[in-house]
């Protein structure tokens, strides 16, 4: 994530201070960085927020109701996961498909989790709130702070103000899309396709990433025409798993540990 | 799958996402941070994307079917290439299947 305008001042991160004066400024430059966290959460929360609208859109064009759509807005409240669980259910995959899918795609909040939890510092009931809002672009924000309060600042800001912009936009698009009738016309199945390569994009960086991605593609595309709907997409997860236990002896591939902020 | 059996999935899944999320913030720090986890966590997630856009494209029930979607992802991928923000991506590849479509293909 680029934040040139948002960068903290050097001194930031300068130990607490031998005296008054010291002191002075550090707190200064620590409410400099609390701010520019605060900046930055909500331009990627209205940048994210926004796209809630397709999530609506193609939750209803894939079968669900307005209710069910909001519901994993409210409760799920990942983005990879809602995409992939009304995938799965648009394609006429089985239940148990479609819930295996959405939770492969939430393992990675498990690490985001535990990545953000020393750097929180928070007390036990709070950590249950803030795992609700543990997702690629509060853990992007936080973990590019400093100081512990901006750390918090950025996380909350925007976990809470994606988790708003989200569910409200998830709204407009869902009764959008019970409106727009014939789905094809739109072009809204090509639509949920670029959702996902949008959130593919950024992981291509890294070559590990770039050859399980391929891999994936060969074996869903041979699996389409003789495995029941969902099996396809989890046998390709099967196949990273694998490839991820014996893979390269190279360096571990980056975006477990700094998703971008467009990865949602 | 009927209304209630959706209700299910939704709920369950978004069960098993929050359990996720919270096991992160409760498990010693060091459970996760073995390299392998991390590097198979990370291969599982673009695989499932890259396979979700594979079904997603050239899907049909049990067909593989080229059609409108297939260009309106190229278009997708150059949108991508050239830093287009998400929802102008989702939005070129929508107008680009229907415009396809209204023209009678696919």
């Amino acid at each position: 994530m680029s934040r040139p305008d948002d960068a903290p001042p050097p001194g930031a991160d300068a130990p607490r201070g031998l005296d008054a004066e010291v002191t002075g400024a550090v707190g200064h430059a620590v409410e400099d960085e609390v701010r520019a966290a605060v900046r930055q959460a909500v331009s990627v929360s209205v940048a994210t927020g926004l796209y809630g609208i397709s999530f609506g859109a193609l939750a209803v064009v894939a079968g669900l109701d307005v209710a069910q759509t909001m519901a994993l807005s409210l409760l799920m409240f990942s983005g990879g996961s809602q995409f992939a669980l009304v995938g799965v259910v648009g394609a006429g995959g089985a239940p148990a498909a479609a819930i295996a899918t959405a939770g492969f795609l939430g393992v990675r909040n498990a690490l985001y989790g535990a990545q953000l939890g020393p750097l929180l510092a928070l007390r036990s009931w709070h950590k249950v709130v803030a795992a609700q809002f543990t997702i690629d672009e509060s853990t992007a924000v936080a973990t590019a702070q400093r100081s512990r309060r901006a750390v918090r600042a950025g996380f909350w800001w925007t976990g809470v103000g994606i988790f708003v912009l989200w569910n409200a936009m998830t709204l407009v698009g869902a009764l959008a899309g019970d409106a727009l009738g014939d789905p094809r016309a739109w072009g809204l199945d090509a639509a949920a396709a670029a959702a996902f390569l949008g959130l593919l994009w950024p992981r291509l960086a890294a070559r590990p990433l770039r050859l399980a991605a391929g891999a994936a593609v060969v074996v869903a595309a041979v699996l389409i025409p003789v495995a029941p709907g969902g099996v396809p997409v989890l046998a390709a997860a099967a196949v990273a798993i694998v490839i991820g236990q014996v893979g390269p002896r190279r360096r571990p591939a980056a975006p477990a540990a700094e998703p971008g902020e467009e990865s949602r | 799958m009927t209304g209630t059996t959706v209700w299910v999935v939704v709920l369950a899944a978004s069960a098993v996402c929050f359990a996720l999320k919270l096991a992160g913030h409760l498990v010693p720090e060091h459970w996760l941070a073995d390299e392998r986890v991390a590097r198979t966590a990370s291969l599982v997630t673009a695989a499932l994307l890259a396979a979700l856009v594979t079904v997603q494209t050239v899907g049909a029930g049990q067909a593989v079917v080229v059609d409108a979607r297939l260009p309106a992802l190229a278009v997708a991928a150059v949108a991508l290439a050239l830093r287009a923000p998400f929802i102008v991506v989702v939005l070129l590849a929508a107008a680009t299947a229907a415009g396809l479509r209204a023209l009678g293909w696919g």
